[in-house]
C-alpha cells in the first residue's frame, strides 16, 4: 500500500484524467445495464400519467396554483422523484465495488483516491441531467408546456444535475460507511418518505396542519417548487435560484460528508 | 385405510400449522423481511392522507376526510404485500434447498400450500390492525352501519389470499429473485390502476376505463364502504364475487406452480 501511495502521480492532471475514466466507467455501466435505470425513468412517468388522470380536476380547488393542466404541475415532482431514485443506483454501484473488492484494488493502484468517489458522482450527475431532458421530451407530446422556455429547461437541467450530485453524495456516504449495497438499497423508503412529506405531488397550500408544517420545513419542497415555477410561470431570478442554489447547497454538504467517509475508509484500509 | 386417511389429514393440518408457525417465527428472527411490509402501508396512509388532503375539495368527492378515502387503500395494499411476503420467503426456501426437503417429506401438497396461506392471513391481520389503528388515530371515522367497516377486513383477507397465491405461484415458477420483482411490480400496478387516488367519477382520461374494468377496483369498493358511502348491497356482492374468483384463481396459480416443481 505504501509503495502504491509513493507511485501515485502528483498533480491535478492525472487526477482529472482518472476521474474522467472513472466517470466513463460509471456511465458505461448504466448504459450496459438498462435494468438498473429503467425503474427510475418509468416509475416517475407512470405516476405523472396516473396523477394527471386522477387529479386532473384538482387544479380548480382553492390554493392550487394556476396551471393549464395537472401534467404541468406534476413535471417537477417527477423530475425530482426520478433523480432521487436514480442516484441510489450510483451509490449502490460504489457499495458493490466495495463488496466485490474492486474498491480495494483501486486503492492498491496508483490512483487518486478522490477520483474513485468523484467518478461515481460525475456519472450520477450526467444521469440526472439526462433524466430531466428525458422526462420533458416524453411528456411534451402529452400536452406539457414549459412556460419558461429553453432558459427554464437549461436551469432545470442544471438543477437536476446538482440534485443528483447531492443525493448521490449522501448515498455514497452511506455506501462508504457501511460497504453494503443492501444498506444503500434499504434507504429507498427513507427517500420515499422525504419526497412524500414535501410539495412534490400536491401543493403545500392544500395541505392541513402537521403535514403542511413538515412540508414547509422540508427543503425538497422548495427545490420542487423552483422546478415547478420554471414550468408553470415565466423564468424568474427566484425560481432559478431555488432550482440551482438549493441543490448546490445540499451538494456541497453531501460531497463534504462523502469525502470525509472516503478518507476514513482509505485510512482504515 | 380410513384410519390412515384420518391420520394423513390430521398430519396434513399439523404440517400446515407447522409451516405457518415457522413463517410467523421468522417475523421475530428476520424482522428486516417483515418490517418494511408493515411500515409501507402505515407510511402510505399517513403520507397520502396528508399530501392529498385537498382532494376532498374536488366537487363530487364522496367524503370530507381524505384519510377515510386512503385508509382502505393502505389496508388492502398492506394485506396484499403481507401475502407477497410469503412469496419472498418461498424464494429463500427454494434457493436454500429447504423446500426440496419439505417436498420429499410424506406431506400432502395441499398442506405445503395451506401453511403459507395461514401465515399470510396472520401477517396480513397484524398489518391491517396496525394500519387501521394509525388511521383511526389520524382521524378516520366509520360511516353508516357500525358493522360495515368489517368489510374492509374481509377485503383485506381477500387481497392477502390473492397476494399469497400470486407470490407463491411466481416463486414456484421462477425459483429466484426475479419473481420478487415481478410480484411486487404487478401488484403495485394492479392496485394503482384502480380508483386508488380519486373516485372513478372524478378520474379523467385513460385511467377511467382502466379503473372501471380493473377487478381490484371492486375489492377496493368493498373495503371503502364502511368509511366512504356506507353499506351498498350491490357493491358488496360484486366485491365479494370478484374477491372469491380472484382468490380461487390465485390459489390455482400457486397449486399449478407447485405441481410444476414436481415435473
Amino acid at each position: 500500500m505504501t509503495a502504491a501511495l509513493r507511485m501515485r502521480p502528483k498533480g491535478a492532471r492525472p487526477a482529472l484524467e482518472q476521474t474522467a475514466a472513472m466517470s466513463r466507467r460509471a456511465v458505461t455501466a448504466l448504459v450496459r445495464q438498462p435494468s438498473l435505470i429503467v425503474p427510475s425513468l418509468v416509475f416517475p412517468l407512470f405516476f405523472a400519467a396516473l396523477g394527471t388522470s386522477s387529479f386532473g380536476r384538482a387544479i380548480s380547488i382553492p390554493g392550487f396554483p394556476e396551471v393549464d393542466s395537472f401534467l404541468d404541475f406534476a413535471l417537477a415532482g417527477s423530475i425530482v422523484q426520478g433523480i432521487l431514485f436514480g442516484s441510489i443506483v450510483s451509490a449502490t454501484a460504489l457499495a458493490t465495488d466495495i463488496e466485490t473488492g474492486f474498491f480495494d484494488r483501486l486503492l492498491a493502484a496508483p490512483t487518486s483516491r478522490v477520483s474513485i468517489l468523484l467518478g461515481r458522482l460525475a456519472g450520477a450527475m450526467a444521469y440526472g441531467a439526462v433524466q430531466t431532458v428525458v422526462f420533458v421530451l416524453v411528456l411534451l407530446p402529452f400536452g406539457l408546456t414549459i412556460k419558461g422556455g429553453v432558459i427554464a429547461l437549461l436551469a432545470m437541467m442544471a438543477g437536476g444535475l446538482l440534485t443528483a450530485l447531492a443525493v448521490a453524495a449522501v448515498m455514497s456516504t452511506m455506501a462508504l460507511r457501511t460497504g453494503s449495497s443492501e444498506a444503500v438499497q434499504g434507504s429507498f423508503p427513507l427517500l420515499f418518505v422525504i419526497l412524500f412529506f414535501s410539495s412534490a405531488f400536491f401543493p403545500r397550500q392544500t395541505m392541513d396542519g402537521a403535514y403542511r408544517w413538515i412540508a414547509t420545513l422540508n427543503p425538497i419542497s422548495y427545490l420542487v417548487e423552483g422546478f415547478r415555477s420554471l414550468t408553470i410561470d415565466s423564468v424568474s431570478a427566484l425560481a432559478v435560484a431555488q432550482t440551482v442554489l438549493i441543490p448546490l447547497a445540499l451538494a456541497i454538504g453531501g460531497v463534504r460528508l462523502a469525502l470525509r467517509s472516503l478518507r476514513r475508509r482509505v485510512t482504515a484500509a | 385405510m380410513t384410519a390412515a386417511i384420518v391420520d394423513n389429514r390430521s398430519g396434513g393440518l399439523a404440517a400446515a400449522n407447522g409451516l405457518a408457525l415457522r413463517s410467523l417465527r421468522n417475523i421475530r428472527r428476520l424482522p428486516s423481511a417483515f418490517i418494511p411490509a408493515l411500515l409501507m402501508p402505515i407510511v402510505q396512509v399517513i403520507s397520502f392522507s396528508g399530501t392529498y388532503a385537498g382532494v376532498t375539495d374536488i366537487p363530487g368527492f364522496p367524503t370530507d376526510r381524505s384519510i377515510n378515502w386512503y385508509l382502505p387503500l393502505a389496508v388492502t395494499m398492506g394485506a396484499s404485500f403481507a401475502g407477497l411476503g410469503t412469496g419472498f420467503a418461498m424464494i429463500r426456501d427454494l434457493q436454500s434447498g429447504f423446500y426440496d426437503r419439505l417436498r420429499m417429506a410424506p406431506t400432502s401438497r395441499r398442506a405445503l400450500l395451506l401453511g403459507p396461506f395461514l401465515a399470510a392471513w396472520t401477517r396480513a391481520m397484524i398489518a391491517v390492525v396496525l394500519v387501521s389503528l394509525v388511521g383511526l388515530a389520524l382521524g378516520a371515522r366509520p360511516v353508516g352501519n357500525p358493522a360495515t367497516p368489517l368489510l374492509m377486513f374481509v377485503a383485506a383477507l381477500g387481497m392477502a389470499t390473492v397476494g399469497t397465491g400470486w407470490g407463491l405461484g411466481l416463486a414456484y415458477r421462477f425459483r429466484d429473485m426475479r419473481a420478487a420483482a415481478i410480484m411486487q411490480l404487478t401488484l403495485f400496478l394492479g392496485l394503482f390502476l384502480t380508483d386508488a387516488q380519486t373516485p372513478i367519477e372524478i378520474i379523467d382520461g385513460w385511467l377511467q376505463p382502466v379503473a372501471t374494468w380493473n377487478p381490484l377496483t371492486r375489492i377496493l369498493h368493498l373495503a371503502r364502504q364502511g368509511f366512504v358511502e356506507g353499506f351498498d348491497p350491490r357493491d358488496t356482492v360484486i366485491g365479494l364475487v370478484v374477491m372469491v374468483v380472484l382468490g380461487i384463481g390465485s390459489v390455482a396459480f400457486a397449486f399449478t406452480g407447485l405441481a410444476r416443481l414436481d415435473d
